[in-house]
């Protein structure tokens, strides 16, 4: 009860917070927690937004936590300490949806709040699907794919359904330590059109099936559990073919020149963004719209393109893009929208995976310790 | 009675004329009070940084909740129709139930819980999650009043006609539930009552014993490699010690995160040990690194520290003379070793042993960096409760359990050993 009064008070004052940076003032906090993932995600955001936002607003300090990974968990227990300290989260899209669904973090009327594009188109319609969650104000579309060692591997692999070829090519390959992607990596190349991998894994055999042909790479594969490990082991010529999101492995080839190709067949897209937590004071909230405001207008998404290979949310950020601020390679080919890399690609599936998850987590758990 | 001084001729009297006794108790009673309140702040800070927060989580292993509220106070007229409902007969509710549900879920959806409920019968029941999530608006425009609420919850999703969906919430009518505690031993309620899972998706037990097994292993090793060198510490002169102690303490004060890592290193495949391997003209290289025995090697080096330093003050309290003694006295080395110095060092290996089995028991970051797939610890499942599902009740089980089976070993070493036979110095 005392979550939906808080709520609603939200609401009434994020409307007049909408209406009072509107105008160009409005009594807003002069510090601002903003917790993000860390590494060179968050230096992108530091180029892109924090920097630009800070120099405009003399007086502000922009306070960063890289605590995203455990947003949901740290957000439900300050919320049920009473004692919100965070005022801006950087949260993947199915963290978003959770804490929505809580009530931890609050709704946005994306036209009222966010910038329109340049040629007037609203937000919400600017945004369009990448709107997943009432909480939810997109930044930027990442994937998890592939890189393979372009110099260990006999021959140059187009499909993803190399991982399953050990004859063609033989090494060590990088998993992450989940179900999710990698179940339906196993089914698409066991011959499931990706319209059906779902309903089949919602039958025993289907996962059977799944497992069945992950078995034959079992003892090839090394399990990753953080982001960073699949270029170090590509680096290291440890395994010769692995996923991660598909930034680490723009970093480890263009920035560090490592000889590693992208494979970019059936990659697996997910979305990442900001929520609000609800119920902020109002002179943070205030602070908070604004920069928000700012820090999603089509042009500064586009910006943070230039630091890092992650798409921008926003369909008018995409003629923006330009080069990387310090490679001046053109960015445009490197993300994972860009028509010559999206031939084959699937949305992670949020909602199959809010059913399904603790259940394949149990059986993926099970398989790996048979 | 003892008031009653003119009487008692035999009670001895204080200076005052109070009966000593109790004069003494006073004295004493104020000594106690005055050690009370030296002790207090740690006290206090223990119950409130400590003792709360974890018996608060442990709690959490019974309690039937969605976010703050208990299940029976968020679905009050669902539990109550359901008490009718027998899931074994094989049919859906009746309208009465399907009404309370359109008046509960109402008030859920007003109080942004339906999604949580939904979330925390699938923690039970695949598929319910998505349920309660469509169900959301469509069901707040039902009429309540109408008489056939059941049709229209069918006509909404056909799950509502589910019968082990139904089973699960009629399971969780209660305010406390065992169910957690089902979970964290590879159990689940049916509709034939409780029952194991299924064999693939049984994986706590599992765990549990590799935890406890790899654990005793790495206590094992670290006593191996520990015992000479604490044996060697107390046997130095002081200024070389000294000096080999630091050495011992270095990786101390190295981060636990800079040391997995270097190990990962040194062990990988296409690592500097594998290198020297193949150098030495070996075929085949090693894995070293991202199974158990990764873990016993990075965890046996992170917690040897631990063994060294009890086993070394010990050690150091035992004087040369009795080895000499003992061997002036006919014994060989071995004999000498075992029956004179190895029986004055058990407390040292008892404090050493206990504090490097709890420690590894609870390990979490190594194992997930290195053990790759069949290293992980318990650890790393209740971690994964708590943060990537959020099912705070399950790793709340898990936690207790844990405590439980330490606590029972740690009961099972006093009955054998005697924790009196424990000295950290």
């Amino acid at each position: 009860m005392k979550l939906v009064k808080t709520l609603l008070a939200t609401s009434a004052m994020t409307v007049a917070a909408g209406a009072a940076f509107a105008e160009g003032h409005g009594n807003m906090a002069n510090e601002m927690t903003i917790v993000s993932w860390g590494g060179a995600y968050q230096m992108s955001q530091t180029k892109a937004y924090f920097e630009p936002y800070s120099a405009m607003n003399e007086g502000l300090t922009i306070l960063t936590d890289e605590s995203s990974g455990d947003a949901v968990t740290k957000l439900r227990a300050m919320s049920e300490a009473g004692n919100v300290t965070w005022d801006l989260v950087d949260a993947v899209a199915s963290d978003a949806m959770r804490l929505c669904d809580e009530g931890l973090a609050m709704e946005i009327d994306h036209d009222a709040m966010l910038a329109p594009a340049p040629d007037g188109t609203p937000a919400s319609e600017d945004f369009g699907d990448m709107i997943v969650s009432d909480c939810f104000i997109p930044q930027i579309v990442y994937s998890t794919t592939f890189g393979y060692r372009t110099d260990l591997l006999p021959s140059k692999p187009e499909s993803v359904c190399a991982i399953f070829d050990t004859d063609a090519y033989p090494g060590k390959r990088s998993l992450e330590k989940r179900p999710i992607g990698n179940l339906e990596w196993a089914l698409i190349c066991d011959g499931v059109s990706i319209d059906d991998v779902y309903s089949t894994l919602e039958t025993e055999e289907g996962v059977a099936r799944a497992f069945a042909k992950l078995d034959t790479i079992k003892a090839d594969t090394i399990w990753w559990s953080a982001g960073a490990e699949t270029p170090q082991l590509l680096a290291d010529g440890e395994a010769v073919l692995g996923s991660t999101y598909n930034g680490r492995l723009f970093s480890a080839i263009a920035e560090q020149g490592q000889p590693i190709g992208m494979l970019w067949d059936w990659q697996m897209l997910d979305l990442d963004g900001w929520i609000i937590p609800a119920g902020l004071p109002e002179d943070r909230l205030a602070r908070v719209m604004d920069f928000v405001y700012y820090a999603t207008d089509s042009q500064r998404l586009a910006d943070q393109a230039k630091y890092i290979s992650y798409g921008p949310a926003r369909q008018s950020s995409a003629p923006l893009v330009g080069q990387h601020a310090e490679l001046g390679i053109d960015m445009a080919p490197h993300m994972p929208l860009d028509p010559a890399n999206s031939v084959n690609t699937f949305l992670f599936n949020y909602e199959w995976w809010a059913n399904y998850r603790d259940d394949m987590d149990a059986k993926f758990q099970a398989w790996l310790l048979q | 009675m003892a008031q009653n001084d003119s009487t008692t001729g035999g009670v001895m009297l204080a200076a005052d004329g109070t009966p000593l006794k109790k004069s003494l108790d006073r004295a004493l009673r104020a000594q106690k009070i005055r050690a009370l309140a030296l002790i207090a702040p740690l006290l206090l800070f223990i119950l409130v940084s400590f003792v709360f927060p974890i018996g608060e989580m442990l709690l959490r292993s019974v309690q039937n909740t969605v976010g703050t509220d208990y299940i029976p106070d968020v679905l009050p007229n669902v539990v109550v129709e359901l008490e009718e409902w027998d899931p074994a007969s094989g049919e859906a509710p009746p309208e009465a139930v399907y009404r309370a549900m359109a008046i509960d879920f109402s008030a859920a959806f007003d109080n942004k819980l339906h999604t949580q409920l939904g979330r925390r019968f699938n923690y039970e029941t695949p598929g319910m999650s998505s349920l309660f999530r469509k169900s959301g608006r469509p069901v707040t425009k039902l009429d309540p009043e109408s008489g056939n609420l059941k049709e229209a919850f069918l006509e909404i999703d056909k799950d509502w006609g589910r019968i082990d969906y139904w089973a699960t919430i009629k399971a969780n009518s209660g305010r406390y539930t065992i169910n957690y505690f089902l979970a964290a031993f590879d159990a689940e309620r049916t509709l034939d009552g409780i029952k194991l899972k299924d064999p693939d998706e049984r994986v706590y037990q599992k765990l549990l014993l590799r935890t406890l097994g790899l654990s005793l292993v790495i206590t094992l090793c670290t006593l191996a490699l520990g015992y000479p060198v604490a044996w060697l510490l107390a046997d130095l002169p002081a200024r070389t010690s000294n000096l080999l102690l630091i050495l011992v303490l270095l990786p101390f004060w190295t981060s636990l995160l800079v040391r997995t890592s270097a190990w990962k290193i040194l062990l990988q495949e296409q690592g500097v040990i594998n290198d020297i391997w193949i150098w030495l003209g070996f075929e085949d290289r090693l894995s070293l690194i991202n199974n158990q025995l990764g873990v016993i090697i990075a965890m046996t080096h992170i917690l040897l520290p631990f063994m060294v330093l009890p086993l070394y003050s010990v050690m150091k309290t035992i004087p040369p003379s009795y080895l000499r003694a003992a061997k002036s006295l006919g014994a060989t080395n071995t004999v000498a070793f075992l029956r004179v110095y190895f029986p004055q060092t058990t407390p040292g290996i008892g404090a050493g042993g206990l504090l490097v089995f709890i420690l590894a028991v609870g390990y979490f970051i190594t194992p997930e960096l290195v053990g790759g797939a069949d290293g992980t610890f318990i650890s790393n499942r209740i971690y994964y409760q708590f943060s990537a599902s959020g099912n705070w009740g399950l790793a709340a089980a898990l936690g207790t359990v844990m405590l439980v089976v330490v606590l029972m070993l740690y009961y099972i070493y006093d009955k054998l050993v005697g924790v009196d036979n424990v000295k950290l110095g």
